[in-house]
C-alpha cells in the first residue's frame, strides 16, 4: 500500500514552491490535482530556462509536475467555483503560495474552505507571512536570499554577497510545508480534525541558518566572516574549503592542519601546531595550502589523503558526475512520460520505503488534460438539467 | 497547544548534523524524541563547537540542533545495555540513525533486527551515498557531498573555481527528506499497523534539491553554466544576480530587460532585445553591472520598486535584524538551559492553526534522562 494511498490534494500553487510540496505527497502516493487558470495554467509551463524547452513547455515545469493531474477552472466564473467546492468537499489538503489577499477574494481563504469541509488540512506559503506591508513584496527566491542574510555566507571575503546557485528558498519552504501537512494527516488520522499550515520563505530561510544563526544571537551579534581564500563556510576553520590542484579541483573538510601537512609533505603548514589558529590564522593556513596543492593532480592528493582517512573528494559538475559508478548505481534517473508521448528524463524522490525507490512514470498534465475524468470520479460535472436550463 | 505528533516516542541514534534535525523537527511537531547515546562523550557533536561558543560543558550548536529532546545513555556494545535498549525499541515508534553501512548490522539493530522486536517501528537510515555502490564506504560529509554531486557548480561565476554553500545544505535537507519519509509512513502505519523501512542518502537528497537543474542538464544540448557576471543561477537569464552599487550591493531578480532599460536609463541596454537574456546573459549583465556602480543603492531600488521590478536590498544579519519585517517573523526563541542560564536560537519555521512553535525545553546533559525513562518505559 502507498503511503499516502486514497489522500486527495487540491493544489492550487504555481511556481516552484508550493508545487515542490505537492510533487513530495505524490510521490507518497497522493492524488495531486492541479487547478489552473484556463488558457495558460501554472505560470511555470512558461518559464522557460537555459533555452530548454520539452513540448512546448520549459523543462522544469516537467520536473515539478511530474505525476500529478491538471483541472482547469476559471475562479472568477459561478460553475467552475461550483466545481472547485465540489472538489474541495472530498479533499483532505487544499494548498496554495498566492500573496496575502488572492484566496479571500476569491472566497477559498482558509475560513471559507474550512464551511465547506471542516476537517481539511488547508496549507499555505507565503513570501514575508500574512501581516504588514511587506506582504506585497514578491516572494522570490533571489530575494529571499538577499534579505534573509543567505548571500552574506558564500564566496570569498572580496567578492560581493553571492546568492546560491538553487532555487533553495523555494525548496525549503515547499519541504517545510509537506512537513506541515504530513504531520496534520497523521494527527487527522488519530483526532479526526485538520487544521492550518501556514510557512513563509523568509521563516524557511532562517531556519536553514538556523546553527549559524544561533551562534550571532549569542555571540554579541559578531557578523560572518568569509574567508579570503576559498572559502568553504564562514564558521569552520582552515582547510574547509574546495581548492585547485594541478589539473582540476579537490575538497577539503574538517582536517588536522598538522597531519595534512605531514601527509602532503609540506613543512609550512606542520608549524601550524596550534589549534586555535586554525580559526584565527584561517586565510593564511588556507594560502600555504594553496599554492602547495598547485604542485600535483587532485588523483595524487586523493590517493595520499583517502587512505589516510581525511575528508576529501573531487569536485565533479554534471557531465562528470553523472559518467560516475557511484551516480548510476542510486539509479536516480526516470524516464516519465506525458499523455501526448512525450518522454521526460527527470529525478525520482530520495526517499526509498522497504527497500523501493519511490517512482512513477507519469509525467507531467498537459493543461486541463484530466478536466473530464476528474468531473466523473467526483461527480461535479454539470449537471444535465443546468445544460436543458440554457 | 495541542501538537500534531503528541504521543510518539522517537529513538535518535543520529548523530551530528542530517539525522538530528529530523529529530528536532518531530520534537517541536510534538514527539518526544530520546537521543540514544554512548556514554562515553554521547553525540560527538557535543564536542564539535562553532566559534568556541559553549553552554555549560556542550557545543552552543549542539544546543541549537538537540534542544527539546532526552538523552538515554547506553553502551550498545554492552549486553544488558543492549538488551535495554531493545526494549526502548520495542515501546518506540520511530527509530533514526547515520551510521554507516555495517554499523547497525554488527551491534544487531539493524532493520530486520529491529522488525522482531517491534513491527510498528519507522525505521529511517540516512547514509552518505546509499548501502551499494562504489562510494558507500565514503564519508558522509557535507562539504564532500556538496563537491560531488554538482552542487558547488551551481554558485560563484563561470571562471570561478567551483564554490560551496556557506552552510550545511546537504546535512539539512536529507534530515528534512528524512522527516517527510517519517510521517508518511507513520499516516500508512495507522492504517496498515506495520511499520516501514526509510532509507535515505546524503547524495539522492544533494541530487533531489537539484532536480531542476539535473532535469535541464538531461535535455540540454550546451549544457547548465553559470554567468560569468553576478552568477544567481546558472538556469536563469539576465539580469538575475546581485549587484554592486555605488555603496553597496541590490538584487535583481527576472525582469523584462526593455522596461530595465527604460526605468534605469540604461541605453547601452539599446542594443539587446528579450529574446536575448540567455544568449547574451553575460553581455547584458556586464552592462547592467557597469550602470549600478553609478548610483547608491536606495537611488536603484526607489526606481525599480516604483516600476514593480522584482529588486530588493541585500542585508546581512544586523541590516536584517533592524527591519519591521524581521520583527513580524518572531523566529527568536529563548531557551531555558536551568535556572540561570538562557540563549537565543530559532524556532519551528513552521506555523499550525496560525500558532509559532516555540519551546523554551533545553538540550539534554548526557544521559540526563536515564533513569526517567527507566522508570516510565522500561
Amino acid at each position: 500500500m502507498k503511503l499516502l494511498q486514497d489522500i486527495l490534494v487540491v493544489d492550487f500553487s504555481q511556481f516552484l514552491s508550493g508545487p515542490s510540496a505537492s510533487l513530495c505527497l505524490a510521490d507518497f502516493g497522493a492524488d495531486v490535482i492541479k487547478i489552473e487558470k484556463p488558457g495558460t495554467g501554472d505560470i511555470c509551463r512558461e518559464l522557460y530556462v537555459s533555452d530548454v524547452v520539452i513540448d512546448g513547455e520549459s523543462s522544469i515545469f516537467h520536473a515539478i509536475n511530474r505525476n500529478k493531474k491538471s483541472y482547469t477552472a476559471d475562479l472568477k466564473c459561478p460553475g467552475d467555483v461550483f466545481k472547485i467546492r465540489k472538489l474541495i468537499e472530498r479533499a483532505d489538503v487544499v494548498m496554495h503560495n498566492f500573496r496575502p489577499g488572492v484566496m479571500e477574494r476569491l472566497g477559498f481563504d482558509y475560513e471559507s474552505v474550512k464551511q465547506i469541509n471542516p476537517s481539511v488540512i488547508y496549507a499555505s506559503i507565503t513570501g514575508y507571512g500574512e501581516e504588514g506591508e511587506w506582504t506585497k513584496l514578491p516572494g522570490q527566491d533571489l530575494l529571499l536570499q538577499s534579505v534573509s542574510g543567505l548571500a552574506w555566507l558564500n564566496n570569498s571575503s572580496s567578492a560581493n554577497p553571492t546568492p546560491m546557485g538553487v532555487s533553495v528558498v523555494d525548496m525549503l519552504a515547499g519541504a517545510h510545508l509537506a512537513q506541515g501537512i504530513l504531520s496534520l494527516l497523521y494527527q487527522k488520522g488519530i483526532t479526526g480534525e485538520g487544521g492550518r499550515i501556514q510557512v513563509s520563505m523568509l521563516e524557511s530561510a532562517l531556519d536553514f541558518q538556523f546553527e549559524v544563526l544561533t551562534c550571532y544571537f549569542n555571540d554579541g551579534g559578531q557578523l560572518p566572516r568569509r574567508s579570503a581564500v576559498n572559502s568553504g563556510h564562514a564558521y569552520v576553520a582552515a582547510p574547509y574549503g574546495i581548492y585547485k590542484t594541478k589539473d582540476d579541483y579537490m575538497a577539503l573538510a574538517m582536517a588536522d592542519i598538522v597531519e595534512l601537512g605531514e601527509l602532503i609533505g609540506c613543512s609550512e603548514l606542520v608549524l601550524y601546531s596550534d589549534k586555535k589558529d586554525w580559526f584565527e590564522k584561517r586565510d593564511e593556513i588556507k594560502s600555504v595550502l594553496a599554492r602547495h596543492l598547485l604542485n600535483n593532480t587532485t588523483s595524487y592528493w586523493l590517493d595520499i589523503l583517502e587512505p589516510a582517512g581525511i575528508w576529501c573528494s573531487r569536485v565533479f559538475d554534471y557531465e562528470q558526475l553523472t559518467q560516475e559508478e557511484g551516480y548510476k548505481a542510486l539509479n536516480m534517473e526516470v524516464v516519465v512520460k506525458t499523455n501526448n508521448g512525450i518522454s521526460v528524463k527527470t529525478t525520482r524522490s530520495p526517499i526509498t520505503i522497504d527497500g523501493e525507490q519511490l517512482s512513477d512514470s507519469k509525467g507531467a498534465p498537459g493543461l486541463g488534460e484530466h478536466n473530464n475524468e476528474i468531473d466523473l470520479k467526483f461527480e461535479i460535472g454539470v449537471k444535465p438539467e443546468i445544460i436543458d436550463a440554457k | 497547544m495541542y501538537l500534531p505528533l503528541k504521543g510518539l516516542i522517537v529513538l535518535e541514534f543520529s548523530q551530528y548534523l542530517s539525522g538530528p534535525s529530523a529529530g528536532l523537527r518531530l520534537a517541536d511537531l510534538g514527539a518526544r524524541v530520546i537521543k540514544i547515546e554512548r556514554p562515553a562523550g554521547g553525540d560527538p557533536c557535543r564536542k564539535l563547537s562553532i566559534k568556541n561558543l559553549w553552554i555549560g560543558d556542550d557545543a552552543l550548536n549542539f544546543h541549537a540542533i538537540n534542544r527539546n529532546k532526552e538523552s538515554f545513555t547506553a553502551d550498545l556494545k554492552d549486553v544488558e545495555d543492549l538488551e535495554l535498549v531493545k526494549k526502548l525499541i520495542g515501546k518506540a515508534d520511530v527509530l533514526t540513525h547515520n551510521f554507516r553501512p555495517g554499523v547497525m548490522e554488527k551491534i544487531g539493530l539493524a532493520y530486520t533486527d529491529v522488525l522482531k522486536i517491534n513491527k510498528r517501528i519507522v525505521y529511517a537510515e540516512i547514509t552518505g551515498y546509499g548501502r551499494k555502490g562504489p562510494w558507500k564506504n565514503k564519508p558522509g560529509q557535507d562539504l564532500l557531498l556538496q563537491s560531488l554531486s554538482g552542487l558547488a557548480y551551481t554558485t560563484g561565476d563561470e571562471g570561478d573555481g567551483p564554490m560551496p554553500f556557506g552552510l550545511s545544505i546537504v546535512d539539512s535537507i536529507c534530515g528534512i527528506h528524512a522527516v517527510q519519509g517519517i510521517l508518511a509512513a507513520l499516516i500508512r502505519r495507522q492504517r496498515t499497523g506495520i511499520g516501514a523501512y526509510v532509507e535515505l542518502s546524503l547524495l539522492e537528497s544533494a541530487i533531489s534539491l537539484q532536480f531542476e537543474l539535473f532535469t535541464t542538464h538531461y535535455h540540454s544540448k550546451n549544457g547548465i553554466k553559470r554567468s560569468a557576471v553576478s552568477n544567481g543561477n546558472p538556469l536563469l537569464g539576465a539580469p538575475y544576480g546581485i549587484y554592486k552599487t555605488a555603496d553597496g550591493y541590490i538584487a535583481l531578480a527576472m525582469m523584462s530587460i526593455p522596461q530595465l532599460k527604460q526605468v534605469l536609463l540604461i541605453e547601452e541596454l539599446d542594443h539587446y532585445s528579450q529574446q536575448d537574456v540567455f544568449e547574451k546573459r553575460d553581455a547584458i549583465k556586464a552592462v547592467i553591472a557597469a550602470k549600478l556602480l553609478t548610483q547608491g543603492s536606495s537611488y536603484w531600488l526607489e526606481r525599480l520598486k516604483m516600476a514593480g521590478l522584482w529588486a530588493s536590498e541585500v542585508n546581512d544579519w544586523n541590516a536584517l535584524r533592524k527591519t519591521d519585517l524581521y520583527k513580524s517573523a518572531q523566529m527568536e526563541n529563548r531557551v531555558v538551559v536551568n535556572g540561570t542560564e538562557s540563549y537565543v536560537t530559532t524556532r519551528c519555521p513552521i506555523r499550525i492553526n496560525g500558532q509559532r512553535l516555540f519551546s523554551d525545553t533545553p538540550a539534554p546533559l548526557l544521559g540526563q534522562h536515564t533513569e526517567k525513562i527507566k522508570e516510565e518505559l522500561l
